[in-house]
């Protein structure tokens, strides 16, 4: 991993390495296998902060269906699955054996054309990122070039995800409907549904998420990055500087549905189904809230968001499961009046500089033993 | 792509431009021309559409009739940062700078290179990017400001850093829309005199109301009223012109 000095400054890299042994060692050695695949459930919602905060903290492109791209991986991800569930010896009691218990159900008799490619892992591979892509890229084109933006383009977003929802639940018999696409057991003939597999898989989307962040990280450093900034302020300086600001707005777009079709296919096969309730407008926008309660300005915001907004969400519904909706959003409003940067930005604003004043003073008065200052950077 | 009948010493060619908004035409047939290394200054009362012209060359607003050929190129069929990678640089009458990144970044991206989304993913910050937002720095006075974040600056300074970024851009056709607007006296002296060097060697088109500054700058004056042209000339021809005395000077 190439970590320098420039890549991360030291605030950055505190919280990278912060997340690391949390994410990588803390996490895996004090929680039990159920606790531990609740928290990679909660960390596929931080691939779709990451993309958010591409998009909307820097990009300012507030997405309020980032739950269709969500759903395209996840889905991408179950057909493969199911497909491979739905042998001929498994499904044998059907009347059309081969295919999928739901499509039976339905009276297909035949796989539908759309499913045949999901046979191979290769090509599942590739449609987790390239459908979603493709998706995002039509929207943002039609949008973009029609300089639709701003809350009329959050609110074409949500319509997106109503009408994906709607379509999905419709089409029963493609999709498995409201049940969604369920009793998925291996992955290229290796059983998800046992406790190794569990730990495995939750390495692997730890791994994938540090390289989103990287990636994430990448791109916010480029001059990419900064024009996003730009645009966010001076849309018409940054078109009037020589740049197709509806372009690099498709580009922000894209890159946070990629992210976020991540997510969707890393859930799928941490929880062992699909369903149309995480594509919609309520998952949605809850997914702006993790984001927004994490500091939409913040990569590692995003991934604290998605970890402490879900466990709140997990210990309070279970006791009042009326009230946690009002929390929520009663959160969301809080947060945007009193914190628009979100927890990061507090942790900016007010333990940052207690840090920094903590490292000065060791640094200028050496060997003077307060030991205060031998004190590790709470977290 | 060259037309005939276009007269070719001239950088810019406006001929029977029109634009109407709801039936009111704001530019009602509006020819001028302006040539190489001149520097033409539009004044007018209120609402007489100064600013939309220049709207209209720079892509901002789209013409209802009419041409503007730039170089021989046809602009009202050409998109805004087509228009920019044509030769053409606006500046806006209230200071758009990028508040949230430093000078530095600010002139950075208007250095003309990396303007696709690839280029600008593998843009480099290479010694002639630094050397040369360094060499705009000094000029515009911001030589010892280049990390400081833009919403730091004062109006003036942020008008400068505008103006800065189109300097990188490094324009034919130079337009500035009130540059001195709002500005200290001495942050005007200080502007003349920026202006007056940047404008060697390119076109400029200014909207000034400022009648100094502008008997400063001015090679030739077009005066507007309504939507079309009142006077045009040397500004001594425009100043004895009675019918501009009425509407404008007179006031």
């Amino acid at each position: 991993m190439i970590i320098n000095s420039r890549f991360f400054n030291r605030s950055e890299l505190i919280g990278f390495v912060a997340l690391a042994l949390l994410l990588f060692v803390i996490l895996p050695l004090s929680l039990d296998i159920f606790r531990l695949n609740l928290v990679a459930k909660y960390l596929t919602y931080a691939f779709v902060g990451i993309g958010l905060v591409l998009c909307w903290g820097y990009g300012g492109i507030l997405s309020l269906g980032q739950g269709v791209f969500f759903g395209l991986g996840g889905y991408c991800m179950a057909m493969y699955l199911k497909l491979e569930a739905s042998s001929v010896e498994n499904t044998k009691i059907q009347s059309t054996p081969g295919i999928p218990d739901f499509m039976d159900w339905n009276q297909l008799t035949q796989l539908p054309f759309f499913w045949k490619p999901f046979h191979s892992f290769p090509i599942t591979l590739i449609a987790i990122m390239l459908v979603p892509g493709i998706f995002a890229f039509i929207i943002g084109a039609a949008m973009f070039k029609r300089r639709v933006g701003g809350v009329y383009f959050a609110i074409i977003t949500q319509a997106i995800a109503a009408i994906m929802t709607i379509l999905i639940v419709g089409q029963q018999g493609y999709t498995g409907g409201i049940n969604g696409i369920t009793d998925l057991r291996t992955l290229h003939g290796w059983d998800i549904r046992t406790d190794h597999a569990k730990f495995i898989l939750y390495f692997i989307e730890v791994v994938l998420l540090f390289a989103c962040i990287i990636a994430a990280q990448f791109i916010r450093l480029t001059k990419l990055g900064r024009i996003l900034v730009a645009m966010r302020e001076q849309e018409d300086r940054v078109r009037f500087s020589g740049y197709s600001v509806a372009n690099f707005k498709i580009f922000a777009f894209c890159a946070a549905a990629i992210f976020a079709a991540i997510g969707g296919a890393m859930f799928t096969l941490e929880v062992g189904f699909m369903s149309p309730s995480f594509v919609g407008i309520v998952p949605s926008i809850e997914m702006v809230i993790y984001t927004a309660v994490g500091g939409r300005m913040s990569i590692f915001g995003a991934v604290w968001g998605s970890l402490l907004v879900n466990f709140a969400k997990t210990s309070l519904s279970e006791s009042f499961p009326q009230l946690w909706l009002f929390g929520l959003g009663a959160l969301f409003i809080a947060v945007v009046l009193a914190f628009p940067n979100g927890l990061s930005g507090i942790w900016q604003d007010y333990v940052q500089p207690h840090i920094d004043r903590l490292l000065a003073s060791r640094k200028s008065k050496p060997g003077n033993g307060f030991p205060v200052a031998d004190g590790a950077p709470a977290e | 792509m060259l037309i005939g009948h276009q007269p070719k010493d001239f950088l810019l060619a406006v001929s029977g431009l029109t634009v109407s908004f709801d039936g009111f035409k704001a530019v009602n047939d509006l020819s001028f021309y302006v040539e190489d290394n001149e520097i033409r200054v539009i004044i007018g009362p209120n609402g007489a559409g100064k600013t939309t012209v220049l709207d209209l060359i720079c892509g901002k607003t789209k013409a209802t009739s009419g041409s503007i050929q730039f170089r021989g190129k046809e602009l009202t069929k050409l998109r805004e940062n087509e228009i920019v990678q044509a030769g053409v640089g606006r500046k806006f009458q209230t200071p758009s700078v990028f508040e949230d990144l430093t000078v530095f970044e600010n002139l950075e991206i208007s250095f003309p290179r990396g303007r696709t989304v690839f280029g600008s993913l593998t843009f480099q910050r290479d010694a002639t990017v630094k050397q040369r937002v360094e060499e705009v720095a000094e000029m515009i006075f911001l030589k010892d400001r280049l990390d400081t974040y833009a919403d730091q600056l004062s109006h003036g300074q942020k008008q400068w850093l505008e103006i800065g970024m189109l300097l990188i851009q490094d324009p034919d056709l130079l337009m500035l829309d009130e540059p001195v607007a709002g500005m200290s006296v001495s942050e005007r002296a200080k502007t003349a005199e920026l202006l007056n060097r940047i404008i060697k060697g390119r076109s400029v088109l200014v909207i000034e109301h400022d009648m100094k500054f502008v008997e400063d700058i001015a090679h030739k004056v077009t005066v507007l009223h309504q939507g079309q042209i009142l006077s045009e000339g040397t500004m001594e021809h425009v100043k004895n012109d009675p019918k501009v005395i009425e509407v404008y000077l007179g006031h």
